[in-house]
């Protein structure tokens, strides 16, 4: 009995000892993973190779017009493998989580105009200063600024900026009996944004049935915010879209779209949105400049020809949108992943990118460039945005933008899409909206 | 077992006053110590993984989480911590939004859990007769909760969409008209109910069935015998034998409900999946919960989000005990 007892003991201490080593190297082997996943794809191995990441959102064009493979060319040694996040809005909570870490963060990283001002506010330490690496003042004045710390950091190198139009359906105009030539259309709107509205009216009664001529009023509100240096914020940093004449602006235009039936209200980029552009059910489009190429995708090659661009209401120049392209200081190449955004940046391959999806350059070096002053868009009639955009970007205000702009967008818009769709009273949408912003705001 | 008695005598610390020499004591006390040690010690050393698990992944979070909802944190400086005592709390409590969320968390809870529980209940008895292929039948009906909340809650988003989802066709063709599922306050929390129903009525039907496979057929025998219908003895033999089963579904199915996310947030996805549709109409308090930390930022709300949650299953598992107990002491 002894000896079965002395067996039985010793086996038991034996996975007394397996089993609390296990658990130890276990918990060693999940803290010790973090580290070791980061070596794998930065840093270079052996021979010298290197590969650049790039994490970005939505459609930033350097794969379609082909510029990760030339830069391959350009530089053998080097391999940019870019990760991309459909929606932004999904795309910035995970960046800030991985900035919060530490870790998981790409070489190069997409930033929104939206957030630039929370991420200079907060985060600014976390990013490698572009000032050095790049010449800010290529780019549009405000551009710079945006991306630029109170002591001179520049944490983003301006990728595109959205210059605003107006995108139509020929088709849909001409069975309305509108005019369809895009000066003459321009002509009609020049007067604001009032006028667009009273187009609409003039649309609405003899357009087809189930169409309208708006995709969104949430769209032409953050477009008329976008024409007014003063929007969300004031200068000092102080919220203040409760009184912000371009907000009040732009929530009573949209009201009255919603009330006169003006509009489909549909969420833009959201799947019944790009059906009823395949569907041709809407006439005009706000456009910023990047808008384009989103028309284009959700229409389908079978409305090649249907569309085409004009300038936008009213004489205001406006900006709606653009990104940033950041440069982590966790990286492992930070030398590298600099040199590649400026080769990104730089004028020829943002008229590349401009000529591809028609993405407009924040670098006023391209402006000059052939890509970008003779381009037309043949899915658009062949219209001449080159000059069209490039004439407005030379004069768009310098907005104050602040930290919680995308989210206080976000809140309007789905109040606004309340009032088209579900016919809510404008006050009581206010109020939500606004109950929502304070939240935002904390 | 006999045998480990006199064993055990054998390490047993000598007596006091025995005869025996003092070295050999001192090696027989040693030994006999290490024997002790190892008896009292090593349970503890075998269920240590799991404590330590569960309090790396399970107790520190909570914990911690606490820790936060007392404090103002920003997603864009989790390093920055300012004390603010209940103010979080209280933030949420008067947050009409907070009571919307959980307004739909528990009417969702109620039209997903009584009808799936009452179908699988039904369900589970026609599969407990003699059928031919029952494994067969009963696979098919695990293989719902097989499939990710993600691929399921994607699927029938395509169903309930508004514009050519494959419901509102049917609807159309019948001649019924369509519906917006997802704008409606009704509409939306029915597809979402219909979701859950799908998913997770076979997990509780295979439950139910294993319990009911435990009641000795002898009853059933009897009770036939008395003349008692298939009905009836459902209702007589069956229901009463699975009194704890079902209090346990509903347990499990409670706290399942109280979790609801994949399904909301999917069911329209992008910005309007994230605050439960444009008039937070089919919002859950788990959706609040990730809207206010990961899309407002502010996680020290979000934090007291989830300690409310715990507070409202508390709440819920006292209830539901209280009623047990009712339900017990009525039956004697």
């Amino acid at each position: 009995m002894r000896i079965t007892r002395t067996a039985a003991g010793r086996s038991r201490r034996v996975a007394v000892l397996a089993t609390t080593g296990l658990t130890a190297t276990a918990l060693l082997l999940t803290g010790c993973s973090s580290d070791s996943d980061d070596s794998d794809s930065a840093g270079a191995d052996a021979n010298g190779k290197i590969t650049l990441t790039v994490a970005d959102f939505g459609q930033f064009g350097y794969k379609e017009a082909g510029l990760f493979e030339k830069y391959h060319e350009l530089h053998p040694n080097i391999t940019v493998k870019e990760e991309t996040t459909a929606k932004e809005e999904d795309y910035y909570p995970k960046l800030l989580q991985q900035l919060n870490a530490g870790s998981g963060l790409a070489d190069v990283q997409g930033l929104e105009v939206g957030r630039i001002k929370e991420l200079v506010d907060t985060k600014a330490d976390q990013f490698a200063d572009l000032s050095k690496v790049i010449d800010v003042n290529e780019w549009v004045s405000w551009k710079a600024k945006q991306a630029t710390t109170a002591d001179g950091k520049v944490i983003g190198a301006g990728t595109d900026i959205g210059p605003m139009s107006l995108c139509y359906n020929t088709e849909l105009f001409k069975k309305a009996g509108l005019p369809t030539d895009r000066k003459e259309v321009a002509a009609k709107i020049s007067g604001g944004w009032e006028d667009y509205l009273k187009l609409g009216e003039e649309f609405k009664k003899s357009a087809p049935a189930k169409t309208y001529f708006m995709d969104s009023a949430s769209a032409m509100f953050n477009a008329v915010v976008s024409s007014n240096p003063k929007q969300y914020y004031d200068e000092s940093g102080k919220a203040i879209y409760k009184d912000s004449p371009s907000v009040k602006q732009g929530w009573n235009l949209s009201a009255e779209a919603a009330d006169k039936g003006l509009t489909e209200g549909l969420a833009q980029f959201g799947d019944p949105w790009k059906a009823a552009l395949r569907k041709s059910t809407v006439a005009t489009v706000v456009c910023p400049a990047w808008m384009a190429g989103q028309i284009s995708i959700a229409a389908g090659d079978a409305n090649k020809g249907k569309w085409d661009i004009t300038t936008a209401p009213g004489s205001a120049a406006a900006n709606w949108g653009g990104s940033f392209l950041g440069v982590p200081k966790s990286g492992k190449n930070v030398e590298e992943a600099g040199k590649l955004v400026k080769w990104l940046t730089a004028p020829e391959q943002q008229a590349a990118v401009f000529k591809a999806i028609g993405v407009f350059p924040s670098n006023k070096g391209a402006y000059d460039l052939a890509d970008v002053k003779g381009a037309t868009l043949p899915y658009f009639s062949d219209a001449p945005i080159g000059q069209i955009y490039a004439d407005e970007a030379k004069s768009i205000p310098e907005a104050v933008i602040g930290p919680k702009d995308a989210a206080i967008k976000e809140a309007i818009s789905t109040q606004i899409n309340n009032m088209e769709q579900r016919g809510t009273k404008p006050d009581k949408a206010w109020d939500a909206a606004t109950e929502k912003i304070d939240k935002v705001i904390g | 077992m006999a045998t480990s008695s006199p064993t055990r005598d054998v390490y047993a610390p000598p007596p006091p006053g025995s005869q025996r020499k003092p070295a050999d004591t001192r090696r027989q006390t040693w030994r006999s110590r290490l024997w002790r040690f190892d008896d009292k010690a090593s349970p503890y050393a075998y269920i240590a993984p799991f404590f330590l698990v569960f309090g790396a992944f399970g107790l520190y979070p909570l914990i911690y989480t606490g820790w936060i909802a007392l404090h103002r944190v920003e997603m864009t400086g989790l390093d920055r911590m300012e004390w603010v005592g209940w103010e979080n709390f209280d933030k949420i409590l008067h947050d009409s939004e907070f009571w919307t969320a959980v307004t739909n968390t528990f009417l969702i809870g109620v039209m997903s859990t009584v009808p799936q529980l009452l179908v699988a209940l039904g369900l589970a008895h026609l599969l407990n007769y003699k059928l031919r292929a029952s494994t067969f039948w009963r696979t098919i009906i695990l293989t719902p909760y097989a499939t990710s909340v993600a691929s399921a809650a994607l699927v029938f988003a395509l169903v309930f969409r508004a514009d050519g989802g494959l419901l509102n066709w049917v609807l159309e063709f019948v001649g019924l008209g369509d519906t917006n599922w997802a704008n409606g306050h009704w509409t939306s929390k029915i597809a979402i109910s219909v979701i859950v129903i799908w998913r997770w009525t076979g997990y509780n039907t295979l439950i139910y069935l294993a319990a009911m496979q435990a009641v000795p057929s002898d009853l059933y025998e009897a009770a036939s015998l008395d003349g008692a219908s298939r009905w009836q003895q459902f209702l007589k033999v069956t229901i009463p034998s699975l009194r704890p089963t079902i209090l346990f579904t509903i347990v499990i199915s409670t706290i399942g409900s109280m979790q609801l996310f994949g399904e909301p947030l999917l069911l329209e996805g992008g910005k309007l999946g994230a605050i439960g549709g444009n008039e937070n109409q089919y919002e859950t308090l788990s959706i609040y919960l990730f809207n206010y930390g990961w899309n407002l930022g502010h996680l020290g709300p979000a934090a007291a989000v989830a300690w409310a949650m715990l507070a409202l299953l508390l709440l819920i598992a006292a209830v539901n005990w209280l009623i047990g107990r009712f339900v017990r002491k009525s039956a004697v």
